[in-house]
């Protein structure tokens, strides 16, 4: 039998308020444990919370973002359980009225885009954290993480394939730092995915049973767990078993998922609504403050520059991976023609970018600003230099060698297009191998570029390729 | 100088004929020889109260006491007070010394009252009697063997007792209203929303309401001048220009609509209480007020609506007393849930239990919609009721409680018995509306009888207004327990 894969998401993305949402203590990561937990995160007796509305506009900003419905009129609530970190027995949360309503997300998966749905965002405050080691038979609590502010970002169960869960994952992770709402730290855990993964018949339209896969704190581990657990469940079913609803973590040591709890011991979180927060009002001109200070969304920008400079929807979406990304590009293509253009974007994705990823650099630290990189460019174009010579000029200015024009003339690397003197050596090639010009004419078309290569070697690869093609053409033929 | 009312100190203390360190130590003594008898204090801190009365002093002589600079207070053991054990009556908080203070408190110290000790309370402040308190009952000044009401008891026993001129309060179906009445003395609920909740020990949230209990309306309107204001920390505070409480006091009643509803004359009510509030009324109208009679149809319901709701509330606020980060935990525990079963077994009396129970119940999947839900559409219906009544009149009248005091443990075992002492003061909390207590009498056996007076919101200063003229008439009001002078 074939299988479909399906995969819902739910990722929480912590937001960029420097106080918490419900307290005026700080979110900064990594503080020693529990100086950063007020009297409203440690849950004393009598404390109340009372909203961030920097955690608010975030959202807001989400939802205008995604084109979802931002609810101008939200619903906090408690969900009530017990554990060591949670200080007040109950998470604030939102549930039957979210601050976001539907959206969606574009994302590339083999050349071709597909919207995934969202069900919705909603705002929440994290737990503190247990610390299980160092306390000999009992276990710390630091409550420096309690009360930080999150956006709970649910999907609807649109992706068929472990790269299509990544490729959202991306895209959601490139916006969420696109409109500056979430660091996307996910080593600190800022940004945290958990799958809903099921599989079925394919051609069916009904779902199976689903797992939740927890502890995904990298796109790479995303990618495994959901095609561990993929397996897992098609083994089950083509042995003839059911699946079992429940929450798995993933193991990355392992390779795998395993059970962390079933549906059967899913709590009972009573939710109601929290009688110490009123209903959360977004005002219509609060909105349009949000939105009017909005910067250009990377899907329109992928548009304008697909328009503006003649780029392929491939280029447009590397080219808008994140804001620094497209601001290089922006700067360094700034009055510039198509043909600059395609080329300033082609020695960015290219060039630039795997030197960027060989030192681990971000494209703000690159050592070839965009206005550099642009007159690099502009050599090309005029002929000055190769495109091949041209990478060697790059790698001397990525080693601090100065700026192209510097580096051209004290290598001595400007390109021959003095016609008289390719022709020269051209005659000298020729000369040197009969053997090569007699393969050529007898039909071995081989020869031909045996013998470019020889022209190149001699002008040490500066020779203009078009002319030393066009020369030997000739002569050969003559 | 114990008989002296809240003004009436504070007239003394502005004169200069008496020192607020004098005033302190003499209610110190006076609670020290008397409190084993009443039991209306969990904890005194004489230093700290003498310390706070120095400093009440030294405002004074720079000249910028107000009205209660170095009046003696004492608050429920409820609100939070920075240094001060603050157990809200219960095993679980036995040991917390809250690390800061109430708005209220805040408010209260700022305006240079003295804090005279933490009063005793029914555990988290559920019960109706003061019998749920770990710290023991407190006995009604009237009559030993009766009890104050509650969940307010140890304050408002304090002050009919003349433990103290005042005490600050908290009525989440009527708590300072009903143990007012049976002590003798006035209370006030305030507007949900007036007085900040911040650092009051949450009960149920969207009906704990903070408010004053003095001997007289007076004494409330000047303590409310204090207590009340916008605080940023309460989501549910509401942000209004501040008022002056005092300054309708002595408006004349000529005119005033006072709305009777039908419900609260009803059966049930005990003959000497009925009596007592119908002379009430008869004074009333010898004032200029003109009667109405009107109809709260859903009254009957607000008991049952308020222990779906209040438990509800309660068993999410309760949730944080887990033994992990302060108060009570068990001393012998095998793992965390173990630890959690035994902590707040052993934390927790028996009607807090019950109402963890009954709200847990009430919440769960399946039961919801049958009961929060429902309760929150009834409760909407509660606040109709009370709109449309007061269309036709300015102020309601009626009865606090349907009895006088009760016999210490005469209900004690009856929880249903014990809820319906609050059938006229519940549905005033899920209104959000203010209710005001005043002494209107006594009944057979000595024990007094309150008048409860609900306004529409924001009708504080209009409410005190009734009340002080009425005590203008009247002087239950300065009555006096036997033998609290000995």
């Amino acid at each position: 039998m074939k299988w479909e894969t399906v995969i819902g998401m739910e990722t929480h993305a912590q937001l960029s308020t420097r106080a918490k949402i419900f307290s005026g203590a700080s979110t900064a990561f990594g503080a020693a444990p529990n100086t950063q937990a007020c009297a409203v995160d440690i849950a004393l007796p009598g404390v109340l919370p009372v909203l961030n509305r920097g955690a608010v506009e975030r959202a807001v900003r989400f939802g205008l973002a995604v084109g979802a419905r931002v609810n101008r009129r939200s619903v906090f609530a408690r969900k009530n359980y017990f554990y060591p970190d949670l200080p007040k027995g109950y998470q604030i949360s939102q549930y039957e009225i979210p601050i976001v309503s539907g959206g969606e997300i574009a994302i590339r998966v083999d050349g071709s885009e597909k919207r995934i749905r969202l069900t919705r965002a909603h705002l929440e405050e994290d737990a503190g954290k247990s610390l299980h080691e160092d306390f000999h038979g009992a276990t710390g609590i630091d409550l420096n993480r309690a009360g930080t502010p999150l956006l709970e970002i649910v999907s609807e169960p649109d992706m068929r394939s472990p790269a299509e869960a990544v490729a959202y994952a991306r895209a959601l992770h490139a916006l969420v730092r696109w409109i500056d709402i979430c660091d996307g730290n996910m080593q600190e855990g800022s940004f945290r995915c958990d799958a809903n993964v099921s599989v079925r018949p394919l051609g069916s339209d009904t779902l199976g049973t689903r797992c939740e896969i927890k502890n995904l704190n990298s796109f790479r581990f995303l990618e495994r767990a959901i095609e561990y657990e993929v397996r897992r469940q098609i083994e089950i079913l083509e042995d003839g078993g059911s699946v079992v609803q429940e929450t798995r973590l993933y193991d990355p040591e392992r390779d795998e998922t395993r059970s962390l709890r079933t549906k059967e011991d899913a709590h009972d979180y009573r939710y109601f609504p929290d009688p110490d927060l009123l209903p959360l009002e977004v005002s219509a001109e609060w909105m349009e403050a949000i939105r009017a200070a909005l910067p250009e969304l990377p899907g329109a920008m992928r548009e304008r520059f697909a328009a503006q400079y003649g780029l392929t929807p491939y280029d447009a979406a590397m080219l808008t991976a994140s804001r620094d990304v497209a601001a290089y590009f922006e700067a360094a293509v700034a009055g510039a023609d198509a043909r600059i253009a395609k080329l300033c974007a082609n020695w960015i994705t290219g060039a630039l970018s795997a030197r960027l990823n060989e030192d681990n650099l971000e494209i703000s630290a690159a050592k070839v600003q965009s206005s550099a990189l642009r007159a690099l460019v502009e050599r090309i174009a005029d002929g000055t230099i190769s495109g091949k010579i041209a990478r060697d000029v790059f790698d001397a200015m990525w080693a601090g060698e100065g700026a192209p024009d510097a580096i051209i003339e004290a290598r001595g690397l400007r390109q021959l297009s003095d016609s008289a003197e390719i022709e020269k050596i051209v005659d000298g090639v020729i000369a040197a191998h009969p053997q090569q010009v007699a393969d050529y004419r007898g039909g071995k078309e081989k020869a031909f570029n045996s013998l470019v290569g020889q022209v190149m070697k001699a002008t040490k690869g500066k020779a203009n390729p078009q002319q030393v093609n066009e020369i030997l053409k000739r002569k050969l033929s003559g | 100088m114990h008989h002296l009312s809240v003004a009436g100190l504070s007239a003394e203390l502005a004169a200069g004929t008496l020192s607020s360190v004098e005033a302190t130590g003499h209610f110190l003594r006076r609670i020290k020889a008397l409190n084993d008898r009443y039991g209306c204090f969990i904890t005194v801190d004489a230093e700290r109260s003498l310390a706070q009365a120095r400093a009440a002093d030294a405002l004074r002589a720079a000249g910028a006491a107000g009205p209660l600079t170095g009046v003696p207070i004492a608050q429920k053991d409820i609100f939070c007070a920075r240094g001060w054990r603050t157990t809200c009556g219960s095993k679980m908080l036995a040991n917390f010394v809250s690390p800061y203070d109430a708005h209220v408190v805040e408010r209260l110290n700022a305006a240079g009252a003295v804090n005279i000790g933490k009063t005793n309370m029914d555990e988290f402040a559920m019960g109706s009697s003061n019998e749920t308190s770990w710290f023991g009952p407190v006995r009604n000044p009237w009559h030993a063997g009766s009890v104050p009401g509650g969940s307010s008891g140890g304050s408002a026993a304090a002050v009919a007792a003349r433990l103290a001129p005042g005490a600050i309060g908290t009525d989440t179906g009527g708590s300072i209203r009903q143990p007012a009445a049976l002590c003798g003395i006035s209370g006030l609920k305030p507007t949900y929303g007036l007085v900040s909740r911040y650092g009051m020990i949450a009960f149920a949230s969207s009906l704990d309401q903070g408010g004053p209990m003095a001997r007289t309306a007076e004494d409330l309107a000047l303590m409310l001048n204090v207590m009340a204001g916008h605080d940023a920390r309460d989501s549910t505070s509401l942000n209004r220009p501040p008022e002056d409480y005092t300054r309708e006091l002595t408006r004349p009643l000529s005119g005033l609509r006072v709305g009777l509803p039908r419900e609260f004359f009803a059966a049930g009510v005990a003959s000497d209480v009925a009596k007592a509030v119908d002379e009430a009324v008869g004074e009333l109208r010898r004032s200029g007020c003109e009667t109405v009679e009107i109809t709260l149809p859903n009254m009957a319901l607000s008991v049952p609506v308020y222990y779906v709701l209040a438990p509800a509330e309660a068993s999410s606020n309760l949730a944080r007393f887990d033994g992990v980060r302060y108060g009570y935990r068990a001393p012998e525990y095998g793992d965390l849930e173990d630890m959690y079963k035994k902590t707040r077994a052993q934390g927790f009396g028996e009607e807090v239990r019950r109402r963890i129970l009954i709200g847990t119940y009430v919440l769960s999947h399946g039961y919801y919609d049958a009961y929060y839900l429902r309760a929150q559409k009834v409760r909407r219906l509660i606040a109709r009721d009370f709109a449309q009544a007061f269309e036709k009149c300015d102020v309601i009248v009626g009865p606090t409680s349907p009895t006088t005091a009760f016999r210490l443990g005469e209900r004690a075992s009856d929880p249903v018995q014990m809820y319906l002492s609050d059938i006229y003061t519940i549905a005033v909390n899920l209104a959000g509306l203010p209710g005001l207590s005043i002494p209107c009498g006594f009944d057979g056996g000595g024990l007094p009888v309150g008048l409860q007076l609900i306004g529409n919101y924001f009708a504080e200063a209009r409410m005190l207004n009734v009340a002080h003229r009425y005590q203008l008439a009247t002087d239950w009001h300065e009555r006096a327990p036997p033998g609290i002078d000995a």
